[in-house]
Parts: C-alpha cells; structure tokens; sequence
C-alpha cells in the first residue's frame, strides 16, 4: 500500500490541473463537492482521471459517498 | 433522403459516408422525438436512399454520446396514463366530491387506494411502454442490420439506452473521456434497448454480470481491454478517427459489407424477445416509479446513482 500522504499530494495536484485555482487552494479535509461546486459530469471526468493517472479502476459506488480528498486516497489506496 | 434537418439528429452524405450527428440537449436522451428520427434513419439506411456506403454515428453534445432514454418522459408518461384514467373512471364521481371529502377517502383508503389505482393503471402503462420497446428495438436491430458499416464515435456519457445504441453500431471508436454503464437496476428496471444481448455478442458473462448488477461506469481504456470498443483516441479526435474508419469502409463491395456484417454480427434473436419480456415484468413494480419520482426530482451531484 503506498504511503497515505503521497496519494493525497498527487490527488491535490490532479485536482489542482482539472479545477483551477479553486483546486489549486483544495485542502485534503474539504468537502469536494462544496469547495469546487462539481456537477455529475465533472465528478465522472475526476473519476476517469483518478483510473488514469493511477492505472486503476474504481467502481463508482465506492466514492457515493466520499467526499473529501483525504478519504478518495483511501480508496484509491486500496486498488493500487 | 441525403440531407435531414431534426430535432435530435441531422445527417448528410459527405464522400460517401452518411455523418449522422446526435445533437439534442442535454445529453441526446432518447425519448419519443429521438425515435421517430431514429425510424427515419433507419428507413433511409434500409432503402438505400440516402446513397451511402458507409455511416458515422456521433454527438456534438459536450456530455457525451448519449445518456440512454428519457427517463423525464417516462415518468411523465406514467403520470399521465394515471391521471387520464383516474379522471376517465372516477370523474363522475369526483366531481360531486369537495376536496375534504376526497382527503378523507385517501386517508381512509391508504393503500387499499394505491393498490387499486395501480391495478387500473398498470395495464395501461405497459401496454404503452412496449409500444415503444418494439419500436426502439426494430430501430436498434436496424442499425445492426443494415447494409452499410455504421461507426460509431463515442465520447463522455454512453450510458444506458445511450450505451446500447453505441453496441447496435459495427465499429465502436471512442476517445478516453468516454464511460460506459447499464444504470437501470438503479430504477428498478433491466436495459430494455437490447443491450444485454448486444453486449453479450461481444464479451463474456463475467463483464456483462458486473456491469449490469452492480450498475458500475467503466472507462474507455478498460472497455477498450475488453474488446467493447475496438479503436481508442486521445480526448476528443474520436469523430475525425470514426471518419476515417467509415470512409475505409466505404471503399470496399457493398454487396460483400452486406455479406460480411450478416456473418460476423448475427442479430441474437431470441435474447431481444427475452429482453422485452423480463422489461415488462420489471416495469409493473412500483419500484420503478418511485425510483423515476426520484430521479426526476433529485439535485444530487451525481443523480444516477441510488
């Protein structure tokens, strides 16, 4: 399992390339949704992201109800 | 007919290919308007009118290809199969009721009334909803079976009714943003445009079980791996590859496309008639309507899921 903090870094910077300055300023305990105002499309568009820059695949009901950066690391975490 | 002007699809012929373009807002949701072009198309493909060799199927909709049926029309279909009859059986009544009276009757009536309002309706509603089903299935079977090669060129959402069009096209060519799903078991519902029996031409029971019961997005990489799409693209030069794909196609013996498709794509018949009916035996729970109610109501970021 690699290191918990490194996956948030990475998802950080990911978010960062995706979202803009509302991503550049995301905090690993921030509500996602509230702090970027994603739609449907944009939180799929994060998830193929996520499968690709990890090369994992992640079902989406294991982020139904995942909201911050921090516990999307643990998901991610465990498919790696 | 080499030119067409819809409401959800417009196609014209350019060197040989006839570039059908998905374009109604959202997200080409497939509802009674989408199915009528749909007939057209596949009417032209059939009679050879239009003059091509070869099809690209595609949408200039930033979401996707297609999000699947239009479940908003459903319901409000349901809705108002329910009214109209309700209205129809006990209007003589109604009307000599005042509102307190009729509070009353439901609150003392509760389920009894719900039950019996269903029982009247649901007939009704199914006969509708298979009136639609045999038609989407004979544009789906159409595609399929037409004597052209149909590319399809996919991006974003395929989901659904939207994922199940893409599985009736020839040659599947998506670029990476696209993903996959059968939501329906979310409704209560199983994919009713063909898609199972479609989608089990081209993979095995392990990925069809996964996707259909968990109601799971796969991307397009994966679905690339699996053989449910068979060129990949870098985001957005789907369209110009499915092009070239299509204008390739174009160039070879009709007669001998025609031969090819009937012996490399068999139409696995009986799992489509089995697909109306398990449809139908869904449709009757009021799981469904609850789950659209749901649906058509929901603000949720992410409002396919349960």
């Amino acid at each position: 399992m690699p290191d918990h903090d490194a996956l948030v870094r990475t998802i950080l910077t990911l978010a960062a390339e995706r979202f803009g300055p509302a991503g550049a300023t995301l905090q690993p305990g921030d509500d996602l949704y509230d702090a970027l105002g994603i739609d449907s499309l944009q939180a799929m568009d994060l998830l193929t992201a996520l499968e690709d820059r990890f090369d994992i695949e992640i079902p989406d009901y294991e982020l139904q109800d995942v909201r911050t950066v921090a516990s999307i690391a643990r998901v991610v975490g465990e498919r790696l | 007919m080499k030119v067409f002007h819809g409401v959800a699809l417009s196609w014209t012929v350019v060197d040989d290919v006839l570039e059908v373009r998905l374009h109604r807002a959202p997200a080409n949701e497939i509802g009674t308007t989408t199915l009528r072009e749909l007939e057209q198309l596949v009417t032209a493909l059939h009679d050879g009118t239009t003059g091509a060799r070869a099809v690209l199927l595609y949408s200039d909709r930033p979401a996707g290809f297609c999000a699947g049926a239009d479940l908003r029309e459903l319901y409000e279909g349901i809705q108002g199969i329910r009214h109209a009859t309700v209205r129809r059986t006990l209007g003589a009544l109604l009307t000599h009721l005042s509102e307190d009276t009729l509070r009353t009757a439901r609150a003392l009536l509760g389920d009894a009334a719900r039950a019996g309002r269903r029982a009247l309706v649901m007939p009704l509603v199914v006969r509708e909803v298979e009136r639609f089903l045999r038609r989407i299935h004979a544009v789906m079977d159409g595609l399929d079976t037409a004597p052209v090669v149909v590319v399809g060129a996919l991006h974003g959402v395929v989901f659904g009714g939207g994922f199940e069009l893409a599985l009736a096209t020839d040659v599947r060519v998506a670029d990476r943003t696209a993903r996959f799903a059968f939501p329906e078991l979310r409704l209560g519902l199983v994919p009713g445009f063909g898609g199972v029996p479609r989608l089990e031409r081209e993979v095995g029971t392990a990925v069809v079980s996964d996707l259909l019961l968990t109601g799971r997005s796969l991307n397009a990489k994966r679905a690339h791996a699996l053989g449910i799409v068979g060129q990949l693209t870098a985001p957005g030069k789907h369209v110009d590859a499915a092009r070239r794909a299509a204008r390739q196609a174009a160039r070879f013996d009709p007669a001998t496309v025609a031969a090819a498709k009937r012996f490399a794509r068999p139409l696995p018949r009986a799992r489509l008639d089995d697909e109306i009916q398990t449809f139908l035996t869904c449709i009757r729970s009021p799981v469904v309507e609850d789950a659209l109610a749901r649906f058509v109501t929901s603000d949720d970021v992410r409002p396919y899921l349960p």
